[in-house]
């Protein structure tokens, strides 16, 4: 801040300063003087310090991934076999199994998200409590009338809520109520659809179903916090003018306050992709870590975080450097979906600031 | 709606000076679902409503478990002994809880004076200072970095080089999904400062380290305070950096009684992913009244950040 500098220095000048003659106010000391540089230099350098940190830290998992790299080059890529008896690693599946339940996860989390983002935004549940306490004697209390708004908020706070719950608890969670859940109706599919490849392997337990269901209540919150504020920066006016040509509630909603919100829900979801393709806890304990490529449901398979997480505590100096080239591979994917993720975001939120 | 336009018409034409509704009997107004638009409008708000209560069921089925399991197996014991071993009856998790709180607060004291002075640096930058615009991106890149990959770092760049697990490479783990919460809250809060406070410092003659110190920071106190509990809340629940950076313990976070830092530590978070895949009745019960306590853990920090952020609006 230049400012300061230049005013207090020509307070310092002014004859008719009251800090010339000992005043009120004083210049600052060469003391002070000095602390404000310094403490300007420190959170500089903090600055500095966090941009640093996340080039040290790309970097540092790159360096420790380097002899893996040079050894394995792309075929680790491409390759199917995890064999560390016989040295040979290739991460295809984990790849595959990475994208294919993120992918999974976020179509019933932007359903459900998009879905429950439309209900808060919208005012269903306010509009619906108020119009049924307005027809009741309820109306006359100050305190009823207060109660949609109310439950409005606690229905926030529910759907907060879903994402302060840690992924390991979701993970015991999947254990012990989704599978068991899972395992009659997915046995039924598998009997009388098994020809569809979806449906083609038995559930015997850990699998692609139960982790995507887990993944998907994860990524909710994310999905419904986002679209919900898109959807609340469609400007009313927009919204008036179609409900004054007649239109109903839903079809505004669709031809006028989705589309207008359309970007910002797609950045919401491909932030919530993102999130999808880094997150561990729940794959690692419900995806079945199985080194596979398979389009079933009901079989289990592997991602990229889960073989870190698994492979990690027991790996000899060699398949740590194979693992952090896997990390690396994971790194690059999550970071370009994100970086997409901001830009869009960015770029809806500067879109929707032109309507007001 | 549709009915309430075409009734509307006749009453407008009279005279505008007349309430347009003033002609229409309302209970005579036809809402009926068998008209199609009606009908769809009906049919797709109760599909929305019925999406967010099956969206609601996980919470409550969790909670539910939670407390139904968990909850019995609560007892002073379980809060002052160590993990039991396999086929062992009784034990708890303190030394779990000692190490989820020693490793939060480590990696807080780490975080905290990086993220609120680089804050404090964002908040006062120009704008078009082209560092702060780079520590911005590089703050948002971190927000969406797999936790896991933190743990991946931590484990090269500290159990490789100490030679083994330690409390010390889980903090530094747990301190890179801190570090971008704490940040961009802590700048948000400090933009929030009115402009005339921090011009009526510098009308003084403050330097901009006084205005920092005396008027910027303690007026945005309870919005930076807000972002350290959600980013503390954040890191308790965190069980991916740790798995294979402090890796898990049996035993106390202590050698010779005194307080070591430097050898593998327990956590709630992996205590539960541990034993979540043991088949042993007592580990599973353990398992669950540690998900419980971490869970109200959590859910404490993140309610004392939100009564924080609520006082800073009044």
């Amino acid at each position: 801040m230049p400012h300061a500098v230049a005013i207090s220095s020509a307070s310092a000048r002014d004859p008719f300063a009251l800090g010339h003659r000992g005043g009120l106010a004083k210049p600052p000391s060469a003391l002070q003087r000095w602390l404000d540089r310094g403490f300007r230099w420190l959170c500089r350098g903090f600055g500095w310090a966090s941009v640093f940190g996340v080039g040290y830290i790309v970097l540092e998992i790159a360096y420790k991934a380097n002899p893996a790299m040079s050894r394995l080059g792309v075929g680790f890529l491409t390759g199917s076999t995890w064999d560390p008896n016989r040295e040979q690693y290739a991460i295809l599946p984990e790849i595959w199994g990475t994208l294919y339940t993120s992918a999974l996860a976020l179509i019933v989390g932007t359903l459900f998200g998009v879905s429950v983002a439309l209900f808060l935004a919208e005012g269903f549940l306010g509009d619906a409590l108020l119009s049924v306490i307005k027809r009741s004697s309820l109306r006359a209390s100050p305190f009823w009338l207060r109660v949609p708004e109310l439950a409005e908020r606690v229905l926030r706070n529910l759907i907060e809520l879903l994402a302060a719950i840690p992924s390991v608890v979701y993970g015991l969670w999947g254990i012990f109520v989704v599978i068991p859940l899972l395992r009659e109706p997915c046995a039924w599919l598998h009997e009388q659809f098994g020809f569809l490849r979806l449906f083609s392997t038995p559930l015997s337990g850990p699998g692609v179903l139960p982790a995507v269901l887990v993944l998907s209540i994860m990524l909710l919150p994310t999905i419904t916090a986002l679209s919900r504020d898109a959807l609340v920066a469609v400007p009313s006016k927009l919204r008036m003018a179609a409900y004054g040509m007649g239109a109903t509630r839903w079809e505004t909603i669709i031809a006028v306050n989705l589309p207008t919100a359309a970007r910002g829900i797609f950045g919401a979801v491909v932030l919530a992709f993102g999130r999808a393709l880094g997150e561990t806890m729940a794959l690692a304990m419900l995806v079945g870590n199985a080194n596979r490529i398979t389009l079933s449901l009901f079989s289990p398979a592997n991602t990229l975080s889960a073989l870190l997480a698994n492979s990690f505590p027991e790996a000899g100096p060699q398949e740590v450097s194979v693992l952090m080239y896997a990390a690396l591979v994971l790194l690059g994917i999550t970071l370009a979906v994100n970086v997409l993720g901001s830009a869009i975001l960015a770029r809806a939120a500067r879109a929707t600031e032109g309507l007001n | 709606m549709a009915q309430h336009a075409d009734a509307a018409a006749p009453a407008r034409v009279s005279g505008l000076s007349r309430d347009p509704l003033s002609g229409i009997e309302r209970q005579k107004l036809e809402h009926s679902l068998r008209r199609p638009r009606t009908f769809v409008n009906a049919l797709l708000s109760s599909v929305v409503a019925s999406m967010t209560l099956l969206a609601l069921v996980p919470l409550f089925s969790v909670l539910w478990m939670l407390i139904g399991r968990g909850a019995k197996r609560l007892s002073l014991e379980v809060f002052t002994q160590t993990p039991p071993a396999p086929l062992e009856a009784g034990g708890g998790f303190g030394n779990a809880i000692v190490g989820t709180l020693v490793m939060v607060g480590l990696a807080a004291l780490i975080t905290v004076p990086v993220g609120v002075l680089t804050a404090v640096f964002l908040s006062q930058a120009e704008p078009e200072d082209r560092l702060a615009h780079v520590v911005r991106f590089a703050a948002k890149v971190l927000t969406g970095f797999p936790s896991i990959l933190a743990g991946v770092f931590a484990y090269g760049a500290v159990v490789l080089s100490t030679g083994k697990f330690s409390a010390v490479a889980g903090a530094v783990a747990l301190s890179i999904l801190m570090l971008p919460t704490i940040t961009l809250t802590a700048e948000d809060a400090l933009r929030m400062v009115p402009t005339k406070m921090r011009e009526a410092a510098i009308g003084m003659g403050a330097t901009s380290t006084q205005t920092a110190w005396f008027v910027l920071l303690p007026t945005a106190l309870p919005g930076i305070a807000t972002g350290i509990m959600l980013a503390l809340a954040r890191a308790a629940g965190e069980t991916a950096p740790l798995l294979f950076t402090a890796l898990f313990s049996h035993y106390w976070i202590a050698s010779q009684g005194q307080l070591d830092l430097l050898q593998p530590t327990a956590s709630l978070a992996v205590l539960i992913y541990n034993f979540a895949a043991v088949p042993f009745d007592n580990q599973l019960e353990l398992a669950w009244a540690a998900a419980l306590v971490l869970v109200l853990l959590v859910l404490v920090v993140n309610l004392i950040g939100q009564a924080l952020a609520v006082r800073r609006v009044e």
